[in-house]
């Protein structure tokens, strides 16, 4: 495992892209140090901002104190492990295609925008657009797992396509907007407007049935077995599931959009 | 040439198996008692390919602890020449037997190569009718697919192994109740195997078959040298105190596990009234694994 220790102070962010598994892997310290990150608009060198030790034997960077001000860990990863004991900064784990990322603390806003594989877990809480498409880009998640213990803010998973993004407690205003395909869980309360012009994919709501748009319509109230599946992974991250919900109420929307997409709530 | 075990006399032969495809469908449904049936609807006249798309029937009952779904459950082995007739016959006995069945949905239980997998819920979706949906976790695609009862959930695909069938021992006895008897005694030890399947009613078949027949359109006929009323006209191979003989089929996904069932069969079968146990062969031309008595006792 290699060691980086945060050393900075400074309130400028720290766009650091290159500290993936990828980047790392075949160099020598004295070459990580190297790599470049940028400090604001200035070109600098990974050394500059953190002390490294340990190697790459495991495929494992492990990261200490409070990163709040770096963005850009693990974007693009296709590969190995990245754990953080404090906060991150934006743009955590972007187009991130393999490999996992843990944050033992909370994340800001971005945390795997448009990621294609791979895990990231975040203990804490964590900012808007979570796993979702960037401005002016028409698909946001396309796979992997993104598991937000906390709480989480506005368009989460805006416009994904697939995977599954998992909240544990609250979420904000128009969760899976424009959602193409793919499945977001929250437990707790949600935001308004949630599936707005959703086309596919689930929305499962843990909690109490949020104020739903009109342009979603009631289908039935049934047992979706799926689900199980979903709840059986969700073990493995300890993520606070009730599984004894029963029956649920399956509501079919956007129909302003497609309105293939559903809500799962539970039956009132 | 023979041995004894356990004062019955072990013929030194050997079955004669041969290379098959198998999977494992997991079913599961709102209670046990749906689950059972449809898993034994979907694996009724499967007993022998010779005469029946696949070979197949419940491997073992799964608590819901073990099912993909936490329902109650059973595990299904299916068996046929190809992947491409495996894949034929489990989507026309799911889509018959386990969708059209109450509450029910069906998983893969085999590890996926996807180069050897078979497409089943990917066949299935099309009964949708565009209303199909589907789940991909962790790399495995799940079609979910409205019925009227809520929806079918159905795997994409699933992996197959190369296995092996036909696996077999003939007990043979002095009177039918006491064959019958050890053979269930074998049926009951073997099926304690993983990983292998009996597929004939009740694990046990009394209509053990030659290759061919004196009728050109059959391919298999009666075996004439284990029929006890043929004895006095036939090339029997029965000593005159023999009166019924059974056969235990076992195929698996791997020599090994029906090596292991054969085995516990074999032991098990052993007791009051059995004279002998051998196994069916074919000269060597039917199957290149042959499975020798003589190291199931040693």
């Amino acid at each position: 495992m290699i060691r980086l220790s945060y050393l900075s102070s400074s309130k400028i962010p720290l766009e650091a892209e290159c500290i993936t598994p990828d980047f790392f892997l075949g160099k020598s310290n004295s070459d990580i140090s190297k790599l470049p990150v940028f400090d604001g608009n200035r070109k600098c060198e990974l050394g500059q901002f953190f002390s490294i030790t340990g190697t790459m034997d495991d495929d494992s960077i492990l990261i200490e104190n409070d990163c709040s001000n770096v963005k850009l860990i693990g974007s693009r990863m296709t590969r190995g492990k990245i754990e953080v004991l404090g906060n991150v900064g934006m743009h955590l784990g972007a187009g991130i295609l393999g490999g996992s990322i843990l944050v033992r603390g909370s994340a800001t806003d971005w945390v795997g925008a448009e990621m294609k594989g791979g895990t990231i877990e975040i203990l804490g809480d964590a900012g808007h657009l979570i796993g979702a498409a960037y401005r002016g880009a028409s698909v946001g998640m396309r796979g992997g797992n993104l598991i937000i213990h906390g709480s989480c803010g506005n368009e989460v998973g805006s416009h994904m396509r697939r995977g599954l993004i998992a909240i544990g407690k609250n979420v904000g205003d128009f969760v899976g907007m424009g959602m193409i395909a793919g499945t977001i869980i929250t437990a707790g309360s949600v935001g308004i407007r949630a599936g707005a012009e959703m086309k596919r994919g689930s929305l499962v709501f843990l909690s109490e049935r949020p104020a739903l748009l009109p342009t979603f319509r009631f289908s039935c109230n049934y047992d979706p077995s799926f689900l199980t599946i979903y709840f059986n992974k969700l073990k493995q991250f300890n993520f606070p599931l009730m599984n004894t919900i029963s029956p649920w109420s399956r509501y079919c929307g956007d129909l302003i959009s497609l309105g293939r997409g559903e809500i799962l709530c539970k039956a009132n | 040439m023979f041995n004894f075990f356990q004062g019955v006399k072990i013929i030194d032969t050997f079955a004669e198996a041969f290379p098959i495809t198998g999977t494992r469908v997991i079913v599961t449904a709102v209670s046990r008692e749906w689950a059972f049936i449809a898993a034994t609807t979907s694996t009724g006249y499967a007993s022998s390919v010779i005469g029946c798309d696949t070979e197949a029937g419940i491997e073992r009952e799964l608590s819901p602890d073990e099912t993909p779904d936490g329902r109650p459950g059973f595990s299904l082995l299916f068996f046929a020449f190809s992947r491409e007739a495996l894949q034929k016959a489990i989507v026309a006995r799911v889509g018959q037997s386990i969708l059209t069945c109450p509450t029910t949905a069906c998983y893969n239980g085999v590890p996926i190569d996807p180069l050897r997998a078979i497409q089943i819920g990917g066949m299935l979706r099309f009964f949708g009718d565009g209303y199909q949906t589907s789940k991909l976790l962790d790399g495995k695609r799940y079609w979910r697919i409205p019925v009227m009862d809520g929806e079918f959930v159905c795997e994409d695909k699933f992996g197959t192994v190369k296995g092996v069938a036909g696996g077999n021992i003939l007990i043979l006895a002095t009177t039918q109740t006491l064959a019958l008897q050890a053979a269930s005694r074998g049926v009951a030890a073997a099926r304690k195997v993983p990983d292998v399947l009996l597929p004939f009613p009740g694990g046990v078949v009394r209509s053990g078959s030659k290759v061919g027949s004196k009728y050109k359109k059959l391919k298999a006929s009666t075996n004439e040298a284990y029929c006890p009323t043929l004895r006095a006209i036939a090339a029997s191979k029965l000593d005159q105190n023999v009166s019924a003989v059974y056969e235990i089929v076992i195929d698996g996904f791997s020599r090994e596990a029906v090596e292991a069932a054969m085995k516990n069969a074999l032991h098990a079968a052993c007791g009051e009234g059995v004279e002998c146990i051998s196994a069916g062969n074919y000269g060597g031309k039917l199957g290149p694994v042959h499975i020798r008595l003589s190291s199931l006792i040693s």
